[in-house]
């Protein structure tokens, strides 16, 4: 009999053990989310870096410091597997200070014991041949040349996509509402979609964590969240080649400078504390946000004029007691996996983590993982309109006209895109049509006009698929619908 | 001559970018004077943005009489298909190549394919797009229920869908005013105009609309947070100062909607990309007084060029670029002895076109920086003086001068000064 698997939470750190649990026969796999889709927590909105490796302490957060270095080398072979959007395009963490080198040469140190290769300091004339547009007051800096960025949320959804192609079973808009534990083992997961059975259930719910792991009767940490602000600008911005980070301080790694993978200069984030009960709090804040603009300032003096800006957002981080991830099969409850505290570097982590989990099962719960014979390790990007040659281009849209048709114009999306977004939408289960998983899927709405031209038609696009009206398409979920009702629903006095 | 293998090229002597007021009535003008011109819109149909415009005032200068949006849209339609002009809907550009003066190459898809076509001349009207909360500053929770007043207009009047009930709109120009309007009339709540500048922005045929429906408005504030779990719950307000500075006056409105309606920027990236040269006070390109912009055989008109308040003047805008485009085909450029420069001087926000051939009558387009009474418009190089009871930013001023006035100018400086 196989064992039944459930993976609480498909953001990053869940999807990537979905994907690489799905490799094993002797293996049912079930993936929890309590949103409509794929990836809308703690993987939303971050800073999007696949990191280097050197800045997480071995002595104080060994898991950390382990996991950083084998993701960065695991993320290398994913993004082509899964033809995840990414560039590697080093880091560069800019010296202003003649004190700053002292913690350069510390993060170098601490970056060879950790394992990362090629990284050295450079001196002020090399770095502006890396970096033209730095701060003249910049006086060298430590290279990282195996720090890349990926686009998060795409990620996940192509991981998600790869282990369903496998046999992962989906299970979104499904909040689990207790654990059930009996004798010291793993019975199942209570939800408000009903009962699933498990043998095995991995907690990777994200700032949720802690409330999960009580549900099973573990509470011996806490995740706080941890907010991050960011800004993004329009594409004809320029920005760096690199991804700039300040020398860190004992507090924080500092405001990032970079161009993200779709082209867009990004400033962020800072770092503010809230308590633990706000783990909704995306609020942008005008302090947060100004405080932010300062600190990228330092390190990129040419920031454009605020009209220039096409948004702003706020994450948060799960930030767990300790400090260093959670990564272990629970003694008292046979069954129980906690991935826990997956804060930055989590994104970069994860593939990881991953593989840290099938080690656990083998290891800690005893159960030989036998690989199936036929697993498939590739995922196809679906079609992105304007990354297609002319030539190519002309041949879609003879195969299927709605190729032609352009719905996002900033950015040159299709129809014939959206439509495939939509299919793949529902290939991974998700039930309720939302703007934002067409958004994350195909980049619409995310250019110069931020959707005011583009956003009723894909309204309409979702309303058709789906079967039903248009207003009840939602933004980002139940709750966030589009409209009230039909343009006369006041009048006639139906609307609720 | 260049193009992109197995890809179909279509040949014409000018090619009109989209199939708004601006670019129907240039298509018009160009098959008038004889040109082979195909017009392209994104649009599955033609008009820009007019189709969703249902209340009247448009027309009056333009065809004598008041319409409503769609029926000066079908009205220049209408006219097009008569006179047999050359038009695709669904058809959205992706690239202008500019490989010589009389060599234009225009990229475009549609669900019949990609097609390249090669033309002497391009009139580039596609309109502009809308501000939207992130560039002005808004700051709290990301939700539904937030839309410029162009999306809410496209929901409501393209796809039948009625945005929200309680509605907070932010900007008293002409396209917020209207959208409260729209808004009332279908029996939501609009419970206020939200202005930063300490006067109205719109005309004010439009700003009567708030004594008509009973909306407040308050001039000399401004949004600055939205509060909400899925959806808008409420926006905070803040007052401003006369220099345009917050002050620690606050409160919050309870709405579940929030329209931004706080202006058009000419959509004009494509231009950039082949040089076009842009004035920072309009956002649409330089251009002289037969709408070239800076690089020969590209004309602009409508929206592109610069944000107007009147369809009528889209319109005419697009005639004048195609007898630009006539002239610019016929003759291998558009000639002057001596181009002559237009300033800006006191109280002048903007002024188009920014050079004059002093070779034939034109139209200068003009807004002011600040509102005032009893004044005169004065161009002192050609002794020109016109009084003018009230300006405001919000109401363009379109000026004509004959060939005679201004022959010869060295430059000319356009005033609004009290005498």
């Amino acid at each position: 009999m196989k064992t039944r698997v459930v993976i609480i939470g498909a953001g990053i750190s869940g999807a990537s053990t979905a994907r690489v649990l799905s490799r094993y026969e002797n293996l049912e796999v079930h993936l929890i989310e309590k949103a409509p889709d794929v990836g809308w927590g703690v993987s939303k909105a971050n800073t999007a870096l696949i990191h280097g490796g050197y800045d997480d302490d071995p002595e104080k957060y060994p898991t950390r410091a382990r996991l950083c270095i084998k993701g960065n080398r695991l993320w290398h072979r994913w993004v082509k597997e899964l033809q995840i959007a990414h560039i590697w395009n080093g880091a560069l963490i800019v010296a202003l200070r003649d004190e700053d080198f002292d913690e350069l040469e510390r993060l170098l140190e601490r970056g060879r014991r950790n394992g990362v290769p090629e990284m050295r300091i450079v001196s002020r004339d090399e770095l502006f041949h890396l970096e033209p547009g730095l701060t003249r007051e910049a006086i060298g800096a430590l290279w990282v040349p195996i720090v890349g960025q990926i686009a998060p949320i795409p990620a996940v959804i192509a991981l998600v996509e790869n282990a369903v192609a496998n046999g992962v079973k989906t299970h979104l808009e499904t909040k689990v509402r207790g654990i059930k534990v009996e004798n010291g083992e793993i019975k199942g997961v209570e939800t408000n979609k009903g009962f699933i059975e498990a043998d095995v259930v991995i907690n990777a719910a994200g700032l949720y964590a802690d409330e999960i792991a009580r549900m099973a009767g573990i509470d011996y940490f806490e995740i706080h969240p941890r907010k991050g602000e960011y800004w993004i600008f329009d594409d004809d911005v320029p920005g760096p080649r690199r991804v700039l980070f300040p020398t860190p301080t004992p507090i924080s790694k500092g405001i990032v400078v970079t161009t993200e993978v779709s082209g867009h200069l990004m400033i962020g984030p800072n770092a503010q504390d809230l308590p633990p009960e706000e783990k909704e709090n995306l609020a942008t804040t005008k302090e947060g946000l100004e405080g932010v603009w300062g600190g990228a300032k330092k390190l990129w003096p040419n920031l454009p004029p605020r009209n220039k800006v096409i948004r702003t957002f706020a994450g948060l981080r799960p930030e767990p007691t300790g400090g260093d991830f959670i990564i272990k099969a629970e003694e008292e409850v046979w069954g129980f996996i906690n991935v826990a505290g997956i804060r930055s570097p989590g994104l970069t982590s994860a593939p990881a983590i991953a593989y840290e989990v099938a080690e656990i099962i083998q290891r800690d719960l005893g159960i030989k993982l036998v690989e199936k014979e036929k697993w498939n390790p590739y995922r196809k990007e679906i079609t992105h309109f304007f990354m297609l040659p002319p030539e190519k281009a002309n041949g879609l849209i003879k195969k299927n006209p709605s190729y032609g048709r352009i719905v996002c114009r900033c950015n040159g999306v299709s129809e014939g895109d959206i439509l495939e977004a939509i299919e793949r939408m529902k290939f991974i289960g998700v039930k309720t049509p939302s703007v934002d998983s067409v958004k994350f899927r195909t980049k619409a709405t995310t250019g110069t006009c931020q959707g005011s031209f583009c956003r009723p038609r894909i309204v309409h696009l979702l309303a058709r698929e789906y079967g039903i009206e248009p207003w009840k398409v939602t933004l980002k979920g139940e709750g966030s619908e589009i409209g009230i009702g039909d343009v006369k629903a006041l009048l006639r006095g139906d609307e609720a | 001559m260049m193009g992109f293998p197995n890809v179909p090229t279509l040949s014409y002597d000018v090619v009109v970018i989209g199939g708004g007021p601006a670019g129907m009535a240039a298509a018009i003008k160009a098959k008038e004077l004889g040109l082979k011109v195909l017009l392209l819109d994104e649009n599955d149909y033609l008009g820009g943005i007019l189709p969703q415009c249902i209340h009247p005032g448009f027309g009056i200068h333009y065809f004598g009489e008041e319409l409503t949006g769609p029926e000066f849209a079908s009205r220049l339609a209408k006219k097009l298909v008569e006179l047999g002009v050359e038009y695709r809907t669904s058809a959205r550009i992706l690239e202008i190549r500019n490989y010589s003066d009389l060599e234009k190459f225009v990229l475009f898809t549609s669900p019949s394919g990609l097609y390249g076509v090669w033309a002497r001349a391009v009139i580039y009207a596609a309109g502009a797009r809308e501000r939207h909360a992130f560039e002005i500053g808004i700051v709290g929770d990301r939700v539904s229920g937030i839309y410029t007043a162009g999306e809410a207009q496209t929901l409501m009047d393209i796809y039948g869908v009625l945005p929200g009930k309680e509605i907070v709109i932010v900007g008293s120009g002409d396209v917020g005013l209207i959208m409260a309007r729209r808004f009332a009339l279908e029996g939501a709540k609009v419970k206020a105009v939200i202005e930063l500048m300490h006067y109205p922005g719109g005309l004010a045929r439009n700003v009567m609309i708030l004594r008509d429906f009973g909306i407040p408005l308050y001039l000399g504030h401004k949004v600055v947070e939205v509060r909400g779990k899925g959806r808008v719950k409420k926006v905070k307000v803040v007052r401003i100062d006369e220099n345009l500075r917050e002050t620690g006056e606050e409160f919050w409105i309870e709405a579940d909607t929030l329209v931004i309606s706080v202006g058009l920027v000419p959509a004009v990236k494509k231009l950039k990309k082949i040089g076009v040269e842009i004035d920072p006070a309009t956002g649409g390109p330089v251009v002289n007084d037969r709408l070239e912009t800076s690089v020969p055989g590209v004309f602009v008109a409508g929206n592109s060029l610069l944000i107007n308040d009147l369809v009528d003047y889209v319109a005419e805008q697009g005639e004048m670029a195609a007898e630009g485009a006539k002239e610019f085909i016929e003759n291998g450029g558009i000639e002057s002895r001596r181009w002559t420069r237009v300033e800006k001087g006191e109280n002048i926000r903007l002024v188009v076109p920014h050079y004059l051939s002093g070779e034939r009558d034109v139209y200068l387009y003009l807004r002011v920086s600040k509102p005032m009474e009893d004044v005169e418009l004065r161009i002192p190089e050609i002794g020109k003086r016109l009084k003018l009871p009230v300006v405001k930013p919000a109401e363009m001023i379109r000026l004509k001068l004959k060939e005679e006035e201004i022959r010869g100018a060295g430059k000319l400086t356009v005033e609004v000064v009290r005498p």
